[in-house]
């Protein structure tokens, strides 16, 4: 599994279905929880996501704010597998 | 024997911690290691601690005791403590890592001050920094680990038992919070008497029986989860599985796989949790589940979507969940609890209406299912016993059926009033009656709720006014103060409503430095109200739609950004 495909697929989802807006800049270490961009009921989503695409199985005590709260440690999760 | 003979909440716990003491009355699942099994006799126990703890202190009857705990056993008992002292709990939600910590902690100050706060109950590492907060003012702080076990609790309740007996059952029970406009939260007082009623009616409208086992992760602040999910299940010696919501948003599964370990049949959810769970629990977690044993899931607390029942009944028959399972009541905190209850045994009646006609001339004309412009609207089944809903005009008059107005009702459950706040109990009164804000129809009977009156937005359970978000982004950098816009889009995915903000710009701003102001703005929306924007836009000036009398006109101002922002291709 590639890196940058795994981050251009996740950036995908998160802008398009999560943020509601397909055309936005998202950064790799903007804080998506603590920043008020997504909530928290969207960590369960990301799981649910990383399976389906990647197939990740992320246990849900790793699903926490301080462990996927951007672009960067959602992918970093993923790619430790 | 029904509720309606006791005196006081605390008698029937009692009595049962005497006569049945080993009856299975709370199972609390922790995030992390076992799900720890609490016995009446231990329940009760562990009440009397924090009564005994609470006396020392200086802590009697009436005096208002705030518990500021995260969801624990402690919680739990720590509120029915208070009660045995005749105090008067209530629950404050706790601080999350969204929160700002030095807002959370003026809003606990300023409940404090204005509703006279005799003592607040917290965890030892919180003790100092409220205790610093409180300095000055007449309200104690106690911490969870100054509570010992009481080895003499059931003289120590004897004696207590005899003062409670002698109280009359009008005085205050607990209060419970809820958020209004201008921050401060506002508390329904609910007496004894209000909430042994409710649970006596309540449980005969969904027949609670001695094979119940109540399953629930809502959290203990609002209405739903402090009375369907405790105060009801442990009065009527039901036992209740109990989550933290934290654990349940992170991981759904765990309210499943509860359901199938302890033979759940009843729960309470708030629409959205349908969506949540259809969406976000993960077909390996379901595999050896067994939900059969499940005989309601009562939606509440927000509109209901018939589109959610169905995704949720599907995706979790094949696991044994019958659709006649699925459940509604109308419910608020100002009636204790719950006002309507749809039929055990089938699923809501849905009444398919025109939604030309509705929006037109305010009245629910049936229109064949499914065909264009008809509108799935769920029933919230009839009144439950004791109470009574009508509807009505601008002007206050009766409504006839399948016509369109305000939902008001009556019961013997009512708040005894909004705590220190008689500007609202004005409000809120008509002739006898209690306005509640809901738009509705009535229909053979059964009430049907469409709407509300103001501009509430009701998101995943969560009541938020949109003038405070409104008021965030005045005062945020590069918004034009005044000339922001809150209001809620339906989000059928989520299964309730989603927030959106449209800001119009101080001053011109390259699209850097607007990427900054709305990284800011919900920055500061998120850390002093916890909700998330779902979409937030900012325009050019005169965008935002005002009213002739300056007013921020949201429904139109949805209406634009929906055509604007949100038009399919």
């Amino acid at each position: 599994m590639d890196r940058n495909e795994v981050r251009s697929k996740l950036k995908e989802f998160i802008c398009k279905t999560l943020l509601n807006n397909a055309n936005y800049a998202l950064a790799d270490d903007e804080k998506l929880i603590t920043g008020g961009m997504i909530d928290s009921f969207s960590l369960a989503q990301v799981g649910v996501f990383a399976e389906d695409v990647f197939g990740v199985y992320i246990p849900d005590n790793d699903l926490t704010v301080a462990n996927m709260d951007t672009l960067d440690q959602m992918v970093s999760r993923i790619m430790a597998g | 024997m029904s509720y309606r003979d006791y005196q006081s909440l605390i008698q029937p716990v009692a009595e049962r911690a005497r006569l049945d003491p080993d009856r299975l009355t709370l199972i609390f699942i922790p995030e992390d290691g076992e799900p720890q099994r609490v016995t009446a006799a231990a329940f009760y126990d562990s009440s009397a601690a924090f009564a005994h703890a609470l006396s020392g202190i200086g802590v009697g009857p009436d005096d208002l005791v705030i518990l500021v705990l995260n969801h624990s056993r402690a919680l739990l008992s720590a509120f029915w403590g208070a009660m045995l002292v005749g105090a008067v709990p209530s629950i404050f939600p706790f601080l999350t890592e969204k929160l700002d910590p030095q807002l959370y902690m003026q809003r606990v100050r300023a409940l404090v001050e204005h509703e006279g706060v005799k003592a607040v109950i917290t965890f030892p590492d919180f003790k100092e920094s409220l205790s610093a907060l409180l300095s000055g003012l007449a309200c104690r702080v106690l911490s969870i680990d100054e509570v010992s076990a009481v080895d003499v609790a059931f003289d120590f309740h004897s004696e207590l038992g005899t003062q409670n007996s002698e109280l009359s059952s009008d005085r205050i029970a607990f209060l419970q919070h809820s958020s209004g406009t201008t921050g401060l939260q506002k508390g329904v007082a609910l007496s004894h008497r209000s909430v042994l009623n409710q649970i006596d009616s309540y449980s005969r409208a969904i027949n609670l029986n001695d094979n119940d086992v109540v399953v629930s992760w809502l959290p203990l602040y609002h209405d739903m989860g402090l009375i369907a999910g405790f105060v009801m299940p442990i009065t009527a010696g039901a036992p209740l599985v109990l989550m933290s919501p934290f654990h349940w948003v992170r991981s759904p599964k765990i309210l499943f796989q509860a359901i199938h370990d302890y033979r759940g049949t009843l729960c309470w959810l708030p629409n959205f949790a349908y969506n949540h769970c259809a969406n976000a629990i993960r077909q390996r977690d379901l595999e050896s589940l067994d939900l059969s044993s499940w005989r309601m899931a009562i939606n509440c607390s927000e509109p209901v979507r018939h589109h959610s029942h169905r995704l949720f009944a599907e995706k979790f028959a094949p696991y044994g969940f019958q659709e006649s399972a699925l459940a509604v009541s109308y419910a608020m905190a100002e009636a204790t609890f719950a006002v309507t209850q749809t039929p055990l045994g089938a699923p809501p009646r849905i009444d398919w209406i025109s939604m030309a006609a509705y929006q037109a001339d305010h009245v629910a004309v049936l229109a064949q299912p499914d065909s264009p412009g008809a509108m799935p609207v769920v029933s919230c089944g009839p009144p439950i016993g004791g109470a009574e809903v009508a509807i009505v005009d601008s002007a206050g008059l009766r409504l006839p059926e399948r016509r369109h107005g305000e939902v008001i009702i009556r019961s013997d459950s009512m708040l005894s009033g909004y705590y220190k706040r008689p500007d609202l109990d004005a409000e809120a009164r008509l002739d006898g009656w209690h306005r509640t804000g809901d738009m509705g129809y009535m229909a053979d009977g059964e009430l049907y709720i469409s709407g509300r009156q103001k501009d509430l937005i009701i998101t995943g359970g969560k009541n938020v006014y949109p003038q405070d978000l409104e008021a965030i982004a005045s005062a945020a950098p590069g918004i034009y103060a005044g000339r922001a816009v809150a209001f809620g889009v339906e989000d059928e995915r989520l299964g309730t409503e989603s927030i959106v903000m449209v800001c119009e710009l101080a001053r011109d701003a390259s699209p850097d430095q607007q990427k900054a102001i709305l990284a800011e703005l919900r920055r500061r929306i998120v850390q002093q109200t916890e909700v998330t924007l779902a979409d937030a836009r900012l325009v050019a000036k005169r965008w935002v739609i005002k009213t002739s009398s300056g007013k921020i006109a949201r429904a139109d101002n949805r209406a634009k950004y929906l055509r604007e922002f949100r038009a399919q291709p």
